[in-house]
């Protein structure tokens, strides 16, 4: 191997047989689209399993699925929702997609460790879904997957539910690992020409943060996976306290299931802003460019995706109130808890400030950016409900949760993959999707997501529980909750069935969608500016791009253009550049 | 201004921030090393959080255990001419690894001096001695499987003992193993001279990088595991 310091010398021969052009493919934005759709793909099945589920609670006379079924499904949504799909499409779709293209790169430092990290990724999708044929299913012990319960019979999938489950995990961090390897050297260590780190779109700062949180976090989860796996299989007592199931003696002793609870949440709650962070960083680029303005308080919002990056592996025990730490603990995590609303809710002023006086055009993506702001806010502020702890005790494991974290990590983000894919399919394919498919499907998603997780926190502070398969015998849950549950389920089914105009629009306009042009959006960054759309092998043709200014020249007073390319030279400061000269120049 | 300082006066403590600032302000790199090696270091960064919370979690179950734990150094003692020394495996087994350590070093020096041969007879060497602590490991776990304790269970006291011995010494080992392996494709490169074709000894040095690593985590492991 050489290893040769510039981007420059980094061209590859062009592949030519299908199999290394689509299948075997080291090419960045290939291996994008295979992460994006195999994600989608994964995805689709953790919203068939949500309606299952929704039908159960809202029309329970249907018996459609049994108790079992309705825990398998509730744990293989919320992982698949979280890990297989969120993570996956953030990280390994537009970070892969991104990355390359925004910093002025021919492809990821090392795109063979890249193309691995799909293959690792594919196959630990394969493995979860082998889940499903198993003898015994799925796990069904909750996405948290929470000990001794886990692996003690009497719970769905207690056997080889739970192992496919911690292999598919063990796979994907594997994935998820070589991945992030390349996500973060290759932001540090391979921009072009001028492209600082202060230059670089906030798209890029949230994947960058959150590629590094990714790499930080994951090994608790690997941890607990392994210990979980031991447990399981060799009768180890890791997690297992003396336990008495089914009336016998399980041959465990002396383990601590509180353990189990740390090293998730020490992994959930990165998690959590893993998810989030790049869905910060996309709705920023999302923003300005659709209001045609510079994002407010650009080196604020690197400062705090930087400071909640930090933040966020402080907070973990939040999870925990009521799960019998040390009560100590929840005056620190509560206090941690509440000063991360701190950057975060810098983020959603200067978001706020960028849409003020903005020249707003609403096309589908900024549509999707503005229900993504409504949505995190309303969900973030039930964060803070939840992260005090008196406040938390009595919701706890109530519907208001399920409301809260839905809202913030659930649609928020998702609501953000939509606005970015419309945003970004036209440089992915050189065609438009088609507007009113989109005006449509993001009406009906929008409305119908507040139809669904709204009413959730009115259950919640009645004191309906969470996790239940069945509603009906309980005298303190009133009629008008079965309503309710109702309703919601109407709600999401069409929710549901709706996605099915973003797949049509996605796969239809791939082919015959109206040619887009290399910039339809008349955008600043590095992406909008490739010689060919969508980008040939090689991103940059002969040569590579040279960055003469921030992502955010929209606007500029005194220039007849409403946006001025990162490559367009500054009239100040004529090229060639040496590094010193580069030096605190970012904030124009 | 900077120009200046780095030729005109010696660095001072304002020169070096000024030098990181200008390093993390600048186009294209942030370090000033190869590609291959940041990827190296930010790989070891994140298998520090995976070795970390293995000890975290062996020192939780200790905690909670209600069984006693047994006495480290008579476990692991080794009986010689009819005398026992404690903890002498393992202090051999760390000599051998920090010995390993040296000879990298030197592997890595002599391939930045262009000498083929002795940074290859180097990194064999340190191959042979990782080997060997693999080998004594293997001895160790026969010892321990042979006194009754199991993963899942310990005749001296807490089973937590031997959970935590086999995963954590387990997941060393595997480090080890892959290691030797490592270092050997990289030998095998070096005496093919491959190297001195690209120009750089460069990925001896990230061997080494990755070695050092495996060998420092030992020094945790045997400090928390075997000497608490």
């Amino acid at each position: 191997m050489a290893y040769v310091p510039s981007a420059d010398a980094h061209a590859h021969d062009e592949p030519q047989s299908f199999v290394t052009k689509y299948i075997w493919s080291q090419d960045h934005k290939v291996i994008a689209i295979q992460y994006s759709l195999t994600a989608i793909a994964v995805g689709v099945v953790a919203l068939v399993l949500s309606g299952l589920m929704r039908i159960q609670l809202g029309m329970p006379e249907t018996d459609l699925v049994d108790a079992s079924a309705y825990y398998q499904f509730m744990t293989l949504h919320g992982m698949i929702m979280v890990v297989y799909l969120l993570t996956a499409l953030f990280l390994g779709g537009f970070g892969n997609y991104l990355i390359p293209l925004m910093v002025g790169a021919r492809d990821m430092v090392f795109p063979y460790v890249n193309m691995l990290s799909y293959w690792f990724y594919l196959l630990s999708v394969l493995v979860l879904m082998a889940s499903f044929f198993v003898p015994g299913g799925p796990t069904g012990a909750g996405w948290t997957l929470y000990p001794p319960q886990a692996i003690t019979g009497g719970t769905p999938g207690a056997g080889w539910g739970i192992l496919t489950m911690l292999v598919s995990l063990a796979i994907f961090i594997v994935a998820a690992t070589m991945g992030g390897l390349n996500y973060v050297t290759t932001v540090l260590q391979a921009r072009t020409r001028g492209m600082t780190l202060m230059r670089m779109p906030l798209t890029v700062w949230g994947i960058f943060i959150a590629s590094i949180m990714a790499l930080l976090a994951f090994p608790a989860l690997l941890v607990a996976a392994i210990m979980m796996f031991l447990d399981a299989t060799l009768g180890t007592s890791f997690f297992m306290p003396a336990i008495i199931a089914m009336g016998r003696e399980m041959p465990h002793e002396g383990g601590s299931p509180l353990l189990f609870q740390h090293l998730f949440w020490f992994f959930g709650h990165p998690e959590v802003y893993i998810v989030a962070l790049p869905a910060f960083g996309l709705v920023s680029d999302l923003i300005s460019t659709h209001a045609r303005k510079n994002i407010f308080g650009y080196h604020m919002m690197v400062w705090a995706i930087v400071i909640i990056g930090v933040l966020s592996f402080f907070v973990w025990a939040h999870h925990m109130y009521v799960s019998g730490m040390n009560l100590a603990f929840g005056f620190f995590f509560a206090i941690s808890t509440l000063v991360i609303a701190v950057p975060t809710a810098i983020k959603v002023y200067n978001w706020i400030l960028t849409l003020w006086q903005a020249d707003i055009h609403l096309t589908v993506p900024m549509l999707f950016a503005m229900g993504f702001l409504v949505t995190f806010v309303v969900g973030g502020l039930t964060g803070l409900f939840l992260g005090n702890v008196v406040v938390d005790i009595p919701l706890a494991d109530t519907y208001f949760v399920v409301a809260h974290f839905h809202m913030v990590m659930g649609v928020a983000p998702i609501l953000v993959v939509f606005g970015a894919i419309y945003h970004w399919f036209p440089k992915v394919t050189g065609r438009m999707m088609n507007d009113t498919l989109g005006q449509l499907h993001f009406w009906i998603t929008f409305l119908g997501t507040y139809a669904i997780f709204f009413p959730m926190h009115y259950l919640g502070v009645m004191g309906m529980p969470r996790r239940y398969y069945a509603y009906e015998d309980y005298a303190f849950i009133p009629q008008s909750a079965h309503d309710l549950n109702t309703f919601i389920t109407y709600a999401a089914l069409a929710v549901g069935v709706a996605q099915a105009l973003f797949l049509y629009n996605m796969f239809w306009s791939a082919f015959y969608g109206r040619p887009s042009g290399g910039n339809p959006w008349r955008a600043t960054s590095l992406e909008w500016q490739t010689p060919d759309t969508p980008p040939k092998h090689g991103n940059w043709g002969e040569k590579l791009p040279e960055v003469h200014r921030w992502a955010y020249d929209y606007n500029v007073p005194g220039v007849e253009q409403d946006f001025i390319p990162q490559t367009e030279p500054r009239p100040d400061s004529g090229p060639p550049h040496d590094r010193q000269h580069h030096a605190g120049e970012g904030r124009s | 201004m900077a120009n200046h300082a780095s030729t005109e006066r010696p660095q001072t403590r304002e020169g070096a921030w000024q030098s990181l600032v200008d390093d993390w302000s600048s186009d294209r790199q942030a370090f000033k090393v190869s590609w291959g090696k940041a990827m190296m270091w930010i790989f070891l960064l994140s298998d520090t959080f995976v070795f970390s919370l293995l000890l975290i979690g062996y020192m939780a179950v200790r905690l909670t255990t209600p069984q006693p734990w047994p006495d480290t150094s008579e476990v692991f003692a080794l009986t010689v001419l009819g005398h026992e020394f404690p903890l002498l495996l393992i202090a051999i087994m760390t000599f051998i690894l920090i010995t390993s350590s040296g000879t990298m070093a030197m592997a890595v020096n002599f391939g930045y001096a262009r000498n083929r041969r002795m940074a290859a007879l180097f990194i064999l060497f340190t191959a042979i001695l990782g080997a060997s602590f693999v080998g004594l490991q293997a001895y160790e776990w026969t010892d321990l499987i042979q006194k009754g304790v199991r993963p899942w269970e310990n005749p001296m006291g807490a089973p937590q003992f031997g959970s935590a011995f086999f995963m954590i010494t387990g997941f060393h080992g595997l480090h080890v193993s892959i290691g030797v392996l490592y270092l050997l494709i990289v030998a095998r490169k070096v005496l093919r001279g491959d190297y001195d074709r690209s120009g750089s000894y460069e990925p001896v040095e990230i061997a080494g990088l990755y070695w050092h690593f495996v060998d420092l985590v030992w020094v945790f492991i045997f400090a928390f595991f075997y000497l608490l």
